[in-house]
């Protein structure tokens, strides 16, 4: 398992309690899984992705992400229209292991884009790690 | 507060960068930085090894050993080896289960013949103090030394096709240790544990090398003094780096047994009655009137016991799974609730071509994803190849119950051609 200090981390990203990321800016926002999450979970094995075109509030529950040791549920950060699922991972579900960041599950375009702010900073996601 | 356990490869675990987690009292590797996949795929492609010295091991010696362990195990030691049902004699080993009296399984284990009224038990994690005193309670116990060596003795496993050529580079007289060495068999000895043949490795360490294992694949276990365990296991994957051998963490092993049809003790088989499971294997045979060829320990219960579940080993149709937490479960195509899951994994190096299930063994197979597959636990009997569903009340899992999971597995291959 990797210490804190050996996780990746990306700049200006907001991220989620659940280890989820999603980009800060532009129409549509793409949303994928921490370096933490994907130590944690372990060799992915498979990504179970909504339909293009799916409406979702905050919070829904847009798919699941299964690894070798167990099925997790993947939340959405803000509501908001899927626009595009990444298709890559289809064939390659351990590109998520590979890159975490580069390899999104999902892009949404945010019906409010204010509810970004409620999401955490890059520190204040640091210190939840720290616990 | 109850303290956790190390092995003495704990060090060696954490340097590596492993993913622990408690096992059997033991803090365990889940799998190392390679990931679980990788282990997975080592052990069907080359080899992987394990640190199995969390396993309890027991030694049972002295006048009316023999019966004891008779009465005690499942199987009948007096008709399991080969095809002509022969007995269990020096050199050979033997699976089986210890139930209670009402047929439960307490554990199953591995019983080494070391000498006429010399056997040494191989029991799972923290599982060594229950089966002594199970034994110890035994009325033919009188004057039968029944001693845990757990603590002493050291235990690693090394499984895919490769095993053989990696332990011939360590091992003094290789021919010798590979002649005539059948599936469940084993030569050698360490300090409290000593058969008639030695095995050592060329710096003169004494080892009990074992052909057995727990992936379904070729390979050994094998056994030390705890003292010489970390000098084993850093010489074994040394001579394995041209092998391309790793090491293998715990969920790799649970990958490879259920894609083996192989039942962890204590979640697939543990307290409710041993019957309707796929490992009929683990008893004694039954005789024309539907008898036991020899009584043992839970007998009777198993006899009279009017059980109607059933254990049955599934696979499905990608590597979606549903955990086996307790608040998911079985249903059938209806809907009708029918059961739980015991075990559901994703065996890596299977997938479905044209519907049937197909290995990467032999490399033909490049480019499958993996099967989730396991065992539930049915309220009724479901036949092979009819479809179940597992789900955790929102998502659902289409599985097909099987006999039989990964196709083309190595664990009863002759060893001249592992060696060839």
């Amino acid at each position: 398992m990797k210490e804190l200090s050996e996780l990746i981390f990306v700049e200006g990203l907001r991220y989620t309690e659940d280890h989820e990321w999603i980009s800060a800016e532009g129409e549509t926002l793409k949303v994928g899984v921490t370096d933490y999450a994907q130590d944690q979970m372990g060799d992915v094995v498979f990504v179970e992705a909504p339909e293009v075109g799916d409406e979702l509030s905050k919070g829904d529950e847009f798919g699941t992400i299964e690894s070798v040791k167990a099925v997790s549920e993947l939340y959405l950060p803000v509501g908001g229209e899927i626009v595009a699922i990444n298709e890559d991972l289809d064939d390659a579900p351990e590109l998520v292991n590979e890159d975490p960041y580069k390899n999104w599950l999902v892009e949404i375009k945010p019906s409010d884009p204010a509810e970004l702010e409620g999401l955490l900073t890059l520190e204040a996601y640091k210190e939840l790690l720290k616990g | 507060m109850e303290t956790i356990k190390k092995t003495v490869l704990h060090d060696f675990h954490c340097q590596e960068g492993a993913n622990m987690a408690l096992f059997g009292g033991y803090d365990m590797p889940l799998w190392y930085t390679t990931g679980t996949k990788a282990e997975h795929l080592a052990v069907i492609k080359n080899a992987g090894v394990f640190d199995t010295s969390h396993m309890a091991v027991l030694t049972v010696a002295g006048a009316g050993a023999r019966t004891l362990l008779q009465y005690c195990l499942t199987k009948d030691m007096d008709s399991c080896i080969g095809k002509n049902k022969t007995p269990l004699t020096q050199g050979r080993c033997v699976y089986g289960l210890f139930l209670d009296a009402d047929g439960h399984v307490i554990d199953d284990a591995i019983i080494y013949c070391l000498g006429d009224e010399s056997y040494m038990v191989v029991v799972n994690a923290g599982m060594g103090g229950t089966i002594a005193t199970h034994l110890q309670s035994q009325d033919m116990a009188q004057g039968i030394r029944i001693k845990d060596l757990t603590d002493k003795v050291g235990k690693m496993d090394i499984q895919g096709p490769d095993s053989a050529k990696v332990l011939a580079k360590i091992v003094k007289n290789p021919e010798q240790l590979f002649e005539k060495m059948m599936y469940f068999s084993f030569k050698g000895g360490f300090d409290g544990c000593t058969g008639t043949t030695a095995v050592q490795l060329l710096d003169g360490t004494d080892i009990l090398v074992s052909r057995t294992g727990y992936t379904g694949e070729f390979g050994f276990e094998l056994f030390c003094d705890v003292k010489d365990l970390v000098s084993l296991w850093d010489q074994v994957l040394l001579a394995g780096k041209e092998f391309s051998v790793i090491p293998c963490g715990l969920a790799a092993r649970d990958s490879l047994r259920a894609g083996a049809v192989l039942p962890l003790s204590h979640q697939d088989i543990g307290p409710w009655p041993f019957a309707n499971t796929p490992w009929p294997f683990a008893l004694a045979e039954k005789d024309g009137k539907g008898k036991f060829t020899k009584d043992f320990h839970g007998a009777e219960a198993l006899m009279e016991n009017d059980w109607q579940k059933y254990t049955l080993a599934f696979a499905g149709f990608d590597p979606r799974k549903i955990g086996a937490e307790e608040t998911n479960y079985v249903t059938a195509l209806d809907g009708e609730r029918i059961g739980k899951i015991l075990t559901c994994t994703t065996d890596m190096a299977i997938g479905r071509v044209d519907g049937e299930i197909k290995s990467i063994a032999g490399g033909k197979e490049a480019k499958l994803k993996g099967l989730c597959c396991g065992f539930v636990l049915l309220d009724k009997d479901v036949k092979q190849g009819e479809i179940v569903l597992l789900t955790d009340g929102k998502r659902k899992i289409k599985v097909e119950i099987r006999t039989d999971i990964r196709p083309q597995r190595t664990a009863r291959c002759a060893i001249g051609t592992m060696l060839a």
